[in-house]
């Protein structure tokens, strides 16, 4: 059993609580161990970085150095935005003089040897295909989905070292393995407009906007994504998309680890599919009913 | 269209984005598949490439106070794609660092967010959203934000009302003194 030092990230305690719940649910009955980092912190997520380089490193290496404690070397993320974070955090502190910064601030120092992979990086370079196959129990055949991996997932590749910088192919060759028909989607990686939801909420309405219109032109039932940010904009603030841009979405959109629960049939209650705004009946709707033994 | 003075060039400038990025900015020959590829070029008053240019001529004041800075959201489509190896991305983030230390806050909300955000993690060691909330509301006095999306977020359980205090918050307000005793060189 594949045993990983778990960060779940401040969005996972609040607005992407399904996540986190749906992302245990399905790394333990695909038997990958996901242990708590203890009392972990908040990683500074995008203020951080755009305030102080030394000072976002060393709110993340705070947390690669409780990893450092439990003696583990690999710790895993369901959200891309710490993820770059954490990531990048390391790679900066490759060189010496960077990390002696960030050690300055820091009570317990940071050794760098950590390396911290998304959870989807997990589950599709650790996991063998096959045993997902053999736990499927409700195959996803029926609906039509476009997979959003977001703008930092995979970029920039020297830092991410994770499947294919413009045409990521992870999410859509575990939801092709889940039996759901894959639509093309040509905005995989495009900014959904970010952490600016607040302040300049114009910006993601007409970003989040691109994104819905390109998913309704090739078919999509609902979008499957990885990352908090690119979900809350899509779903939650697709009521605000449709007023500010006299459109009419209604695209739900889902965390990957929601529908591979549900094809892994796994108990509803840890999927979380009441917390999306966009109700996603219709689209669970499309997916057949496994025949009957006869 | 705006013109600089190519004579004006603050070479001081040019030299400390280079050192504070580790990029070498001169090897930008502007070629724009920076800007071809950036999602927020819209909402820009110098495109990603206009910055390099500007940042190439020591052109500081008109740096340091343009919009696009505060707006670039570090998607890493510049980065990824220039020709050239150069780190646009982290060059635009040191633009903002160098504008902010400067006293500069062209687009006052994305200041303003990014504070009260850095704020509430200073105190609870976690980012607390609810609070955070307030606090923006407070700060920026755009104390409407949002409030069209917070029946849905409660009734979904979405935002707790307390905040999750860890145990170690004090070595992450630590963390925040000791980066203010040490200014930006931290
Ligand atoms: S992509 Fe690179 S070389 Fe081309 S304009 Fe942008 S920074 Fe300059
Ligand atoms: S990182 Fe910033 S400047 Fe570069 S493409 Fe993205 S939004 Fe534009």
């Amino acid at each position: 059993m594949l045993k990983i030092a778990y960060y779940p990230g401040c969005s996972g305690q609040g607005t992407s609580l399904e996540y986190d719940t749906s992302t245990r649910a399905v790394c333990k009955a695909l038997d990958v161990e996901l242990v708590d980092i203890p009392d972990w912190s908040c990683c500074g997520s995008t203020p951080a970085h755009t305030v102080n380089h030394v000072l976002s490193a060393a709110l993340s290496a705070r947390n690669l150095a409780q990893v450092e404690s439990m003696g583990m070397t690999k710790a895993t993320t369901p959200c891309p935005s710490c993820l770059t974070n954490l990531r990048t955090a390391s790679h900066k502190m490759d060189d010496p003089e960077f990390k002696d910064k960030v050690n300055a601030l820091l009570d317990v120092p940071c050794r760098n040897a950590v390396d911290t992979q998304s959870v989807l990086q997990v589950l599709a370079e650790n996991v063998d295909p096959d045993l997902i196959k053999g736990k499927v129990v409700k195959p996803l055949s029926g609906i039509k989905i476009a997979c959003y991996y977001g703008c930092i997932m995979n970029r920039p590749p020297e830092v991410m070292k994770f499947d294919h910088h413009e045409n990521p192919m992870a999410m859509d060759n575990l939801m092709a393995l889940l039996g759901a028909e894959v639509v093309p989607f040509p905005l995989k990686v495009e900014c959904c407009g970010a952490s600016y939801g607040i302040p300049r909420g114009d910006i993601v309405h007409r970003l989040s906007g691109k994104l819905l219109d390109a998913a309704r032109d090739v078919g999509a039932d609902a979008i499957v994504t990885a990352c908090p940010l690119c979900q809350m904009n899509l779903d939650l603030r697709q009521g605000q998309i449709n007023d500010a841009l006299r459109e009419n979405f209604r695209i739900p959109v889902f965390y990957y680890t929601q529908l591979l629960g549900y094809a892994l049939g796994i108990d509803r209650a840890e999927l979380g599919f009441e917390k999306l705004c966009v109700d996603p009946r219709l689209a669970l709707g499309r997916i057949k009913q496994p025949q009957q033994a006869m | 269209m705006q013109i600089f003075n190519l004579a004006d060039a603050d070479q001081g400038f040019t030299a400390e984005v280079e050192a504070r990025s580790h990029q070498n900015v001169k090897t930008c020959y502007q070629c724009g598949n920076c800007t071809a590829g950036c999602p927020y070029t819209f909402a820009y008053d110098y495109s990603v490439s206009q910055i390099m240019r500007l940042v190439q001529t020591g052109q500081k004041e008109a740096v340091l106070k343009c919009r696009s800075i505060w707006l670039c959201g570090s998607c890493q489509s510049c980065t990824t794609r220039c020709p050239n190896k150069i780190d646009v991305a982290l060059i635009m983030d040191v633009c903002r660092h160098m504008a902010r230390e400067e006293g500069y806050a062209t687009e006052r909300s994305v200041k303003v967010f990014a504070d009260s955000f850095l704020e509430s993690v200073e105190r609870h060691g976690r980012a607390y959203e609810l609070g955070l909330m307030a606090s923006y509301m407070t700060r920026s006095g755009r104390v409407f934000t949002d409030v069209d999306l917070a029946p849905q977020v409660l009734m979904r359980g979405k935002l707790p009302f307390k905040p999750h205090p860890i145990q170690g918050r004090e070595q992450v307000a630590r963390i925040f003194e000791r980066f203010r005793k040490g200014g930006k060189n931290a």
